[in-house]
């Protein structure tokens, strides 16, 4: 059996674990680090289930060892909400029924959060694209869409916020952190 | 759905890769993006003794035009080759790259993982044929620059050596009266192709100077030489177009299989041709 250590910060907590090799990073957040938010559903890198964010970049996670994420920056869906407070995807989720089942739920979210974080405004077809590699069994993918058209429209405004509390602070003032 | 056991090795540079690969030879595996590989081991059919993780190697990650060439490092992921600025005039390769799974695996899979796992129903195989590419092969001992058309020996089979890991794609560049096109059939956006057919073509005056036409998955990746025979010397119409999609479609030879039967295979082979050689003049045409 092959042992490995490995580093890897996940939702900004630092973990070290001792993983054999053939472990794959979806089974290590959810067995080795309890993170049972990110589902497996295919297991073959077609459903999207299990999507985190990996150094920026959206990834099937039962397709990536776990190993090979170390020293690497994951984020899943535990790292979303602000305490209490859902994030903008969570909440147009919520808002737009954009889920039945839920199983899909934190793929799609992830998945979007990628897209978004792409192109903060995208079109129904960029959306659609984007979320190709998601697949949900239930909604018809109608109120995914609305979804995170919604959660484009806050995040941007919230951005637009943000960049007038910097640009009218006071120099030395702490700049409001809106919506981040 | 957890892999059998193996060794792991994740080495810094690809010096010590391709030492690895010198004493291990068919025992090792490479793993780059981790999408032909990883599902390889869940299904046990691949079990190497030793996983060679490259995601610490560094330098073969870049694009660039270079003495005539367009070189893409084998680390190039999809998603890069889609938006990287040096691939902005080769539209075909973009054009492909989009059509390959999704935008997840866009992220991770690489060109060098793609071509050396040479899946039979995978899209830059015939992209690199037609467009003449070669792809570079490197050992302790060296490098070998195998051209596409013998690098790609049949389904999940190249030229690669054990002791050898694929570490650039060179394909030539872009010049005026140039374009290619990419047209891929496939039974839901994402899969894999049903038929492919890739097209690059030249112009000289009123004639087609060159062409390269290479089919996807019928069965593996070929050059429809037939073809490329009728096109080059004639004037791009639509007769010869349809000649030569006739000739591409009596060349391929189709199996029965889940993506269809082979006579209907057939037929889309002559219709993608048919639709890749239009697209690909337009773009030639219009690109002085």
């Amino acid at each position: 059996m092959s042992t490995h250590h490995i580093s890897v910060t996940v939702n900004g907590a630092a973990h070290e674990a001792d993983v054999e090799a053939r472990t794959l990073l979806v089974h290590f957040l959810r067995d080795g680090l309890g993170l049972t938010g990110t589902h497996i559903g295919c297991d073959t890198s077609n459903c999207g289930a299990c999507t985190v964010i990996v150094d920026g970049r959206s990834a099937k996670s039962c397709t990536m060892l776990a190993v090979s994420a170390d020293g690497a920056q994951v984020k899943t869906i535990e790292g979303m909400a602000d305490g209490a407070n859902l994030h903008p995807l969570q909440q147009a989720f919520w808002d737009q029924h954009g889920l039945q089942c839920g199983f899909c739920t934190p793929g799609m979210i992830m998945q979007a959060s990628a897209i978004l974080a792409d192109n903060p405004d995208p079109t129904e077809a960029e959306i659609r694209e984007g979320i190709a590699g998601n697949l949900c069994r239930c909604t018809g993918y109608v109120n995914i869409v609305k979804a995170i058209q919604q959660a484009a429209g806050e995040l941007s405004a919230a951005d637009d916020a943000a960049t007038v509390a910097e640009e009218t602070a006071e120099p030395n003032e702490p700049v409001a952190a809106g919506g981040q | 759905m957890i892999p059998g056991e193996f060794d792991y090795e994740r080495p810094s540079d690809l010096g010590a890769v391709l030492r690895v690969l010198d004493e291990r030879g068919d025992e090792a595996k490479l793993l780059a993006g981790g999408h032909s590989l990883l599902p390889l081991l869940k299904f046990r059919l691949a079990q190497p003794e030793v996983i060679v993780d490259l995601r610490s190697v560094t330098g073969l990650d870049t694009i660039t035009e270079t003495d005539g060439e367009l070189r893409i490092g084998a680390l190039v992921t999809h998603a890069q080759a889609m938006t990287d600025p040096a691939t902005e005039r080769y539209i075909m390769l973009r054009e492909m790259a989009a059509g390959i799974g999704d935008r997840q695996v866009r992220n991770w899979g690489t060109i060098g993982g793609s071509c050396a796992h040479a899946d039979p129903n995978s899209d830059w195989p015939a992209l690199l044929i037609a467009a003449r590419a070669s792809l570079v092969c490197s050992s302790v001992g060296g490098e070998r620059v195998v051209p596409a058309r013998d690098f790609f020996t049949g389904v999940f089979e190249t030229a690669i050596e054990s002791n050898e890991m694929l570490t650039e794609v060179r394909i030539p560049a872009r010049t005026a009266n140039t374009g290619g096109a990419y047209q891929k059939l496939e039974r839901r956006a994402g899969d894999f192709s049903t038929v492919g057919v890739a097209v690059r073509m030249h112009l000289d005056g009123g004639t087609i100077a060159q062409a390269g036409v290479a089919l996807t998955a019928v069965p593996s990746p070929m050059a429809a030489t037939d073809a490329e025979a009728i096109l080059v010397g004639a004037a791009p119409s639509e007769e010869s177009f349809a000649a030569a999609a006739d000739a591409a479609a009596a060349q391929s030879e189709p199996v029965n299989d889940a993506h269809g039967p082979a006579d209907y295979k057939r037929a889309m082979v002559r219709e993608m041709t048919l639709r890749a050689l239009r697209l690909a003049h337009e773009r030639a045409a219009s690109y002085a």
